[in-house]
């Protein structure tokens, strides 16, 4: 595509035989770092992980084959369909509350707060938690939520619950929790975009035709800031499916997700299986983003 | 069918904080039925004072009376205004049919009926064959016939239109603006027409308020504005106009109204520029003491008697040609 691109702004309109060939190979220069980084850090890498998934391994070692074994254990295993099925609703949950938050922080920032100084102010705020490291920040849930936590001391101390709240941590509540703090800026930067670009007039135009506002909301914001969501539904989504470290910390343990399989079979030594499992993985969240861009065209936004 | 459909604003104007001060003091009445263009060089506040009448501008203080009743507390959709934006703003989702209907939908109109009546509206604008289309598939003078139909389906007593023409090359421009004459002849609404271009004014109003700084220069219909200019700056905005000062008073005189003689003395001048315009000659005289005149010149007064720079003339114009600037 690039390559393409810059060959044909290259090429003169007179273009002879010889120098048509040095406009290629000028074109194929220009467009090689590109091709160099992708192919070293992206091509490659799964190349070998694609093959790794097809070796064979024992408890304690593992040599190249090409055997099937891998996956047969991985699509048969009963264990795999739970794990995804917990996998699928941490996402679906972290989505849908990281595109509430996440619309209504963008709504908030975009149209209600006037001036553009207060836009960028309270959007770089939105941001400043993101200057610390993702663990810290989940980290730093568990002595609020623990139980002697502040959470639970604060409830008692007001009356409302008579002993610790259990669940409150290392629970599927806890994962949720901090997935959707640590990723609803995801879906906030993108719907903000979004929005800011949205021709102010066109809310004006609703108006006139007498909307009202939730109807200026449906008909107007929502269909034209669908690209915004789609993008922060993509992050969102492929950060949550590939997430392992948010689910052992903030379940204890106690909750399984595919990149935990994945991290724990890494963590045995088990190289081929952990390929296998990572390659569905992938594969699973190529065809989730590729039925979500069925619904949005998002080269508009780009 | 006449509608009635008089405008009317009283006292209007318009502060922003403190200091900055966008209208000032509006105050006009307009005939159902006219078409007004709201004239003058950007920041004059004729946008802000549609946008007042519109009711997406909130007024400051005074009042807006559409056949008689106050709608200056109402929100847009309630002042039987409609408003056709700068640029259209046409909803890039929805094709031209869905546009049109738009305020039907918000009405919660049924979709066939709301789609007859749009279709209706489209066949109006002559854009009939095009309802499936989306906006970014129309050209320019295209997508304004749709804004128009969608404006238009509200069925509004007044109708909005700011600076309708301007985002048009000067072809189409010229047609649209026959076109918007037919349509108000044909609808018998009031127009108000905001734009900078007094062509346009000229062409289609007949009443122009040419404001400026927030107040209004000079109301009045074409002819009147044109040659009996109130001020210095009516005179220089609208064009074709010395301003001549004369024993401490000043004075327009139209350009096409001044004679350039070579064997005449009494005004004496010296010719310092000299343009062709096709069916006019343009010659711009000095003076010492005075500001450059313009002459326009027939083709053919001039061709009698041609004139070239730093040739001496007489200026004459008839007294009936001065008027008086304040």
């Amino acid at each position: 595509m690039s390559s393409t691109t810059v060959k044909s702004s290259s090429a003169k309109p007179s273009s002879a035989k010889p120098s048509s060939a040095k406009n290629t190979l000028v074109g194929w220069l220009m467009a090689s770092p590109l091709v160099l980084i992708l192919g070293c850090f992206l091509l490659l890498p799964i190349i070998a992980i694609v093959a790794v998934s097809f070796w064979a391994s024992t408890e304690y070692s593992y040599f190249p084959a090409f055997i099937f074994e891998n996956y047969e254990f991985l699509l048969t295993s009963p264990v795999t369909l739970s794990v995804y099925i917990k996998t699928f609703m941490f996402t679906g949950i972290t989505w849908f509350l990281c595109l509430v938050i996440g619309f209504t922080v963008a709504y908030f920032l975009a149209f209600h707060v006037r001036t553009l100084p207060m836009q960028i102010g309270l959007f770089l705020l939105c941001t400043v938690p993101f200057w610390t490291s993702n663990i810290i920040r989940m980290i730093s849930w568990i002595p609020f939520l623990g139980r002697n936590g502040i959470a639970n001391n604060a409830l008692q101390d007001m009356g409302l619950i008579d002993e610790p709240l259990e669940w409150l941590l290392f629970s599927d509540f806890a994962v949720i929790l901090a997935f959707v703090h640590l990723f609803t800026l995801f879906m906030i930067v993108p719907i903000f975009n979004s929005m800011m670009r949205l021709d102010r007039s066109l809310i004006e135009a609703a108006v006139d035709a007498g909307a009202s506002s939730r109807q200026v909301l449906t008909n107007v914001i929502i269909p034209l800031t669908k690209p915004g969501i789609m993008i922060g539904s993509i992050f969102v989504v492929t950060l949550v499916m590939g997430d392992f470290i948010t689910v052992r910390f903030m379940s204890g343990g106690q909750s399984a997700s595919v990149g935990r399989v994945i991290s724990n079979e890494i963590a045995l030594l088990q190289y081929p299986a952990a390929s296998a499992s990572a390659v569905v993985l992938l594969l699973t969240v190529l065809i989730m983003i590729g039925i979500m861009l069925r619904f949005v065209d998002i080269r508009k936004e780009l | 069918m006449t509608v009635e459909s008089t405008l009317e604003l009283h006292d209007v104007s318009k502060h922003y904080g403190k200091d900055i001060i966008a209208v000032n003091g509006f105050t006009q009445r307009f005939a159902s039925g006219s078409y007004v263009c709201l004239l003058g060089p950007s920041g004059c506040g004729k946008t802000t004072t549609l946008r007042m009448i519109a009711g997406h501008e909130t007024t400051t203080t005074g009042d807006i009376k559409i056949n008689n009743n106050s709608v200056t507390k109402l929100p847009p959709a309630k002042r039987g205004t409609a408003m056709m934006f700068q640029n259209y703003a046409l909803f890039p989702h929805l094709n031209v049919r869905d546009n049109v209907a738009f305020s039907l939908k918000m009405r919660g109109t049924d979709k066939p009926a709301r789609h007859k009546r749009a279709d209706e509206l489209l066949d109006m604008v002559d854009m009939g064959s095009f309802g499936d289309r989306l906006p970014d598939q129309l050209s320019g003078g295209q997508q304004q016939r749709v804004a128009l139909a969608r404006a238009l389906i509200t069925e509004p007593s007044v109708l909005l239109l700011d600076e309708p023409l301007s985002a048009l090359d000067p072809f189409l421009r010229v047609r649209m603006r026959s076109e918007l004459s037919r349509l108000h002849d044909e609808l018998g609404i009031t127009f108000v027409h905001v734009t900078h271009s007094q062509d346009e004014a000229l062409a289609l109003a007949d009443t122009v308020v040419l404001m400026n700084d927030a107040k209004i220069e000079q109301a009045g219909t074409p002819t009147e504005i044109y040659n009996q200019p109130r001020t210095e700056f009516v005179a220089r905005f609208m064009g074709g106009h010395n301003v001549i000062e004369l024993s401490g008073e000043r004075f327009a005189v139209r350009s096409d109204h001044i004679r350039l003689d070579k064997n005449a003395h009494d005004w004496p001048a010296t010719v310092s520029f000299v343009e062709f315009l096709g069916s006019t000659v343009e010659v711009t005289v000095q003076r010492e003491g005075c500001a450059d005149i313009t002459a326009t010149l027939k083709d053919d007064v001039f061709q009698q008697q041609p004139l070239a720079i730093g040739d001496s003339v007489g200026v004459e114009w008839a007294q009936s040609a001065q008027h008086k600037l304040v």
